[in-house]
């Protein structure tokens, strides 16, 4: 998930069988926990919780998928480039100039 | 197994702060069992470190490495040949291996990642007890298998004290009385001869009272 971050996502989506109806019996609860530490972590560092979020989905609810996804972009859409982005994106718009300078 | 907790990511940046290349180094013993200092956590933790220093526009590379085992020379000199070109090194093993690296690589400091907690055992998934002190001087064979000095607050050595309610200890309504545990066990052991025993005063120049401990076996130097 961290990784996804540092390779220049602006949100991540993490998607989990149906609570109760995973084939790993608890995966599906214990990647909510892990995914629970990396809120924590996103905090504590400035990118900010809201960039990650868990869904529980069975393979077979594919309108429920893309609503999810769309609901999900337009978030991050609205938040804009994630810290990290913003910072990298900074400085690429400074390194030409100083080249000139 | 040696247990441990991880440092706030605030008090490792704060100790990280003067430095912008260095290794992450993992131990595959202990803390790769109780899930605080193992390969998944130098990556889990790398990662963190890049993000939150790239963030605050001081951009840090890290070098992830995890040692067989941290408290063991053979493993720690692999770490040598590029130690030197690093300017510190964030261990998040327990805190004897930390101090064995710092031993042996003389003009690198050495940071803690982790609180190195109790020796203890694996309750469930994520959930860690104590149940040994290291006091040098066992007494389980007359006790039934539990620890009086790590299960008992007071580390009583001859039954339990008036603070003991229905098997539970003043202290904490979820810490069970160690001595109880003990009566209990000795019991259905059919071992109750041995709470009758009388003991001597126990020894405490084997456990910490001494400084700090060295075993030497002579079989085996």
């Amino acid at each position: 998930m961290l990784e996804a971050f540092e390779n220049g996502a602006d949100g991540v989506m993490v998607i989990g069988c149906l609570e109760g109806d995973c084939h790993y019996v608890s995966g599906n609860i214990r990647a909510r926990a892990r995914v629970k530490r990396v809120y924590s972590i996103l905090e504590k560092i400035g990118i900010g919780a809201e960039r990650i979020r868990m869904y529980n989905l069975s393979a077979g609810e594919g309108a429920k998928f893309a609503a999810f996804a769309n609901e999900f972009v337009d978030t991050i859409i609205e938040l804009g480039p994630s810290p990290v982005n913003t910072m990298r994106a900074r400085k690429t718009a400074k390194a030409p100039q100083e080249e000139t300078t | 197994m040696i247990t441990g907790t991880p440092k706030p990511i605030e008090e490792i940046l704060e100790m990280l702060e003067p430095y912008d290349n260095i290794v992450v180094a993992g131990c595959h013993g202990c803390v790769t069992v109780c899930r605080v200092g193992g390969q998944k956590e130098v990556e889990v933790l790398s990662s963190t470190l890049r993000l939150a220093r790239e963030t605050a526009g001081k951009d840090i590379n890290i070098k992830e490495v995890s040692l067989e085992r941290q408290c063991d020379p053979e493993y720690v000199e692999t770490m040598r040949p590029y130690v030197e070109d690093y300017q510190a090194v964030l261990s998040i093993a327990c805190g004897a291996g930390i101090q064995f690296l710092a031993e042996k690589f003389a003009k690198t400091p050495l940071l803690p990642g982790i609180n190195t907690g109790f020796l203890g055992v694996t309750e469930r998934q994520g959930e860690w007890s104590e149940r040994c002190q290291g006091c040098g001087d066992c007494v389980l064979h007359l006790t039934g298998g539990i620890c009086p000095i790590t299960r008992c607050a007071k580390q009583l050595l001859h039954g339990p004290c008036g603070g003991s309610t229905a098997g539970v200890c003043e202290i904490d309504k979820d810490v069970q009385c160690g001595w109880q545990l003990i009566i209990d066990r000795l019991k259905s052991l059919d071992q109750m001869d041995n709470y009758a025993k009388l003991k001597p005063y126990k020894g405490w120049n084997a456990s910490r009272d001494g400084g700090p401990r060295r075993i030497i076996r002579e079989d085996m130097v």
